[in-house]
């Protein structure tokens, strides 16, 4: 399968790259989350041979960082601040609308897989809060509303292309 | 050709920004003009972002908060030469709000373009760095020591005295490691330097490499900063070009080698040990101390740590000599440092201060009260470890000292205020509820107390045994406070025990209690 060689070859080139040898592993799960959307589980294995570490090494790592998934996500990801900055300029009230308009729950992705729901701590953007970042990129003052928007405007905006 | 400044602030362009950018390019083309857009960092005024700028005479005359729908507007009012308008507001660098600040280490943010080195080193940059190198590491340690300045990560532990052990250590090998995971909700200090003046942290770095005698240096960046990642490292890459880092700094023939590395959302490797493991590659959990870093730190070799404000804030230091940067502040708390206004706040934003401005001054006067309009009920300094005070204790000094005292910390200069609409029991539970999501699971007390904890204020929350359930909370407090390995677990009781202290009366159901 050649997600074997692409997972072997990102691992390869950032071992060679930073000084030492395990300390890339980081830098390898997310140029491989970067490339697939998620760490698959058989990349686990093919990273720990290139590092000389052991599965249950790599798997620990994954596992510790919320940033790594396990699977796919939704075709749009809403990951929403519930700090405590966020929280003062109703995040919460926020959280709970959207899992309302979404049909979805915090940790989860919606049944037609159009949307992931997570929660994050802190954006550093705390004086225009409630944050969010969708899909990547940042939104300050945030309702229920405006993340319905910008998630269906992105739906819209990647059916046309495609078609095109 | 006409110039106009605009913030790429990742806060500025949360609220459209880039937007604004885009209209002003069209709107210039529709009407034939050819036009400069000069993208900066921000002010730190974030409440009026997007912060649009015309330089007119050598004065900078402020618009905002612009919208794209107020651009053509913008142009008929002849905005370019500094025309009237509904959102005009004078000369920037003179509103009260600016104007009142003293502005050391963030002097240039907001001013320059962060990726210009010219523009850098026309505006005072480098001298630390080739100050450094002239007078060498014991005089560099002195200086840092006698301006008196502390980590500004929180711990507030003298610069001088970590970099001084570093310096007599004789291992050949040696690392400066600056903490940019600053996940303490209500701070972004730390990223506003990275995207408006990346510069003046690299070189404070290199300052610390060329003191003690290290030749890589690593920045650890939070993944929730992708721009301060991409700032920082297209700076690194221009001072490499420059000559400035790597095999030979300004021809001093010393060796500096700077890595960025991007953290994976974990709130626990802000924690010094916990990020040092992570930069090895391994999960973020955190070390027993001792060894401190500064003699076991990355790689098991001596590491100076410190936070991106104690790193930035060396040049200017050096530059100006430590007589000038002790002669701010108070007590023993020296200098200046960034205060920021978050939450439900209505002028929220970065604004650097010496240390001895009161709480009350930030939050009220420069940060006019809350958003919503109604009273200040509850202000958390200091992040999600820091604790809630009410309005009562607002004349607090802004001073490491002083808030100990008070049973508070400073932190990282993080102010987080809350209105009267605020739930303090709801509040005391999220503190549990996010030290049991963070933490490293290493000790026990954290681990399982934070657990325990939420489970308790659930319990008072909902009127069972509401006396005994307080005094169970306060004794497992106690346990986390003593028993943990780091300041996580250690300092998770805080917030949990002010808002027993301060507001009991929302732990107070149906006055079962106290």
């Amino acid at each position: 399968m050649s997600d074997h060689h692409e997972v072997t070859s990102i691992a390869r080139g950032a071992r060679g790259r930073a000084p030492g040898n395990s300390d890339a592993l980081l830098e390898i799960l997310h140029a491989i989350q970067e490339r697939f959307g998620y760490v698959p589980e058989s990349a686990i294995a093919l990273i720990a041979e290139e590092l000389n570490l052991s599965r249950a090494e790599v798997h620990g790592v994954v596992t510790f960082y919320h940033d790594f998934r396990s699977e796919p996500a939704g075709r749009s990801v809403v990951k929403l601040c519930r700090a405590e900055a966020c929280q003062a300029v109703g995040s919460e009230t926020v959280a709970a609308e959207a899992e309302q308009k979404f049909g979805v729950r915090f940790g989860q992705t919606s049944a037609d897989g159009a949307v992931t729901l997570e929660t994050i701590y802190c954006l550093g953007n705390c004086a225009l809060g409630p944050s969010a970042l969708v899909d990547g990129e940042l939104y300050g003052r945030v309702t229920a509303d405006t993340l319905a928007e910008l998630v269906s405007e992105r739906a819209a905006a990647s059916k046309t292309n495609g078609a095109g | 050709m006409a110039t106009v400044y605009l913030p790429d602030d990742a806060a500025a362009i949360a609220v459209g920004a880039d937007r604004v950018a885009k209209a002003l390019t069209e709107e210039a083309q529709k009407r034939g003009l050819e036009l400069d857009i000069v993208r900066t960092g921000t002010r730190g005024m974030l409440f009026l972002e997007p912060l649009v700028e015309v330089e007119k005479d050598g004065v900078r005359t402020g618009y905002g908060p612009v919208a794209p729908g107020d651009v053509a507007g913008l142009f008929d009012a002849d905005f370019l030469s500094g025309g009237d308008h509904d959102l005009a507001l004078g000369a920037v660098e003179e509103l009260d709000w600016f104007k009142n600040q003293t502005r050391v280490t963030f002097a240039r943010v907001g001013r320059i373009d962060p990726l210009n080195l010219q523009q850098y080193e026309a505006e005072g940059g480098l001298k630390g760095l080739r100050k450094a190198l002239e007078i060498g590491g014991e005089a560099v340690v002195e200086a840092v020591t006698e301006s008196g300045l502390r980590g500004r990560g929180g711990a507030g532990f003298p610069t001088g005295i970590k970099w001084k052990t570093v310096l007599g250590r004789t291992e050949a090998e040696k690392y400066v490691v600056c903490n940019a995971d600053e996940g303490d909700s209500g701070t972004f200090a730390d990223r506003i330097l990275m995207e408006g003046d990346p510069s003046t942290l690299i070189e404070g770095m290199a300052i610390a490499a060329v003191t003690v005698g290290a030749e890589d240096g690593f920045i650890y960046i939070r993944s929730e900063y992708p721009h301060a990642i991409a700032k920082t490292k297209a700076a690194a890459k221009a001072w490499e070009a420059a000559g400035w880092l790597g095999e030979d700094v300004l021809g001093s023939g010393k060796r500096f080698r700077f890595h960025v590395r991007t953290g994976a959302g974990s709130y626990v490797c802000g924690e010094e040990s916990a990020m040092l493991e992570s930069l090895e590659g391994k999960r973020g959990e955190v070390r027993a101390k001792p060894p401190i870093p500064a003699i076991h730190g990355l790689f098991g070799k001596p590491t100076v740590v410190n936070n991106v404000l104690s790193f930035a804030a060396v040049p200017q230091i050096l530059a100006d000599g430590a007589k000038s940067y002790a002669g701010y502040g108070m007590e023993r708390s020296r200098g200046t440092t960034a205060w920021q206004l978050a939450g439900n706040i209505k002028h929220g934003g970065l604004y650097e201060a010496p240390f001895g401005i009161t709480l009350r001054e930030l939050v009220q006067e420069i940060g006019g009260g809350t958003l919503s309009g109604r009273p200040v009920r509850a202000v958390q300094v200091g992040g999600p470890l820091g604790a809630y005070l009410p309005e009562s204790m607002l004349d607090l000094p802004m001073d490491y000292e002083a808030f100990i005292a008070a049973g508070a910390m400073v932190g990282h200069g993080g102010v987080v205020v809350f209105d009267d609409s605020v739930d303090m029991a709801r509040q005391a539970r999220f503190a549990m509820e996010f030290c049991a999501a963070e933490s490293c699971g290493k000790c026990t007390p954290c681990r399982v107390g934070a657990v325990r904890g939420v489970e308790t204020v659930d319990k008072i929350i909902a009127g069972s045994d509401v006396s005994e359930n307080v005094a169970l909370l306060e004794d497992l407090c106690e346990t986390m406070t003593d028993g943990s390995l780091c300041a996580m677990g250690g300092l998770t009781p805080m917030p949990v025990t002010s808002a027993l202290r301060w507001f009991s009366e929302d732990f107070d159901v149906g006055g079962k209690t106290r």
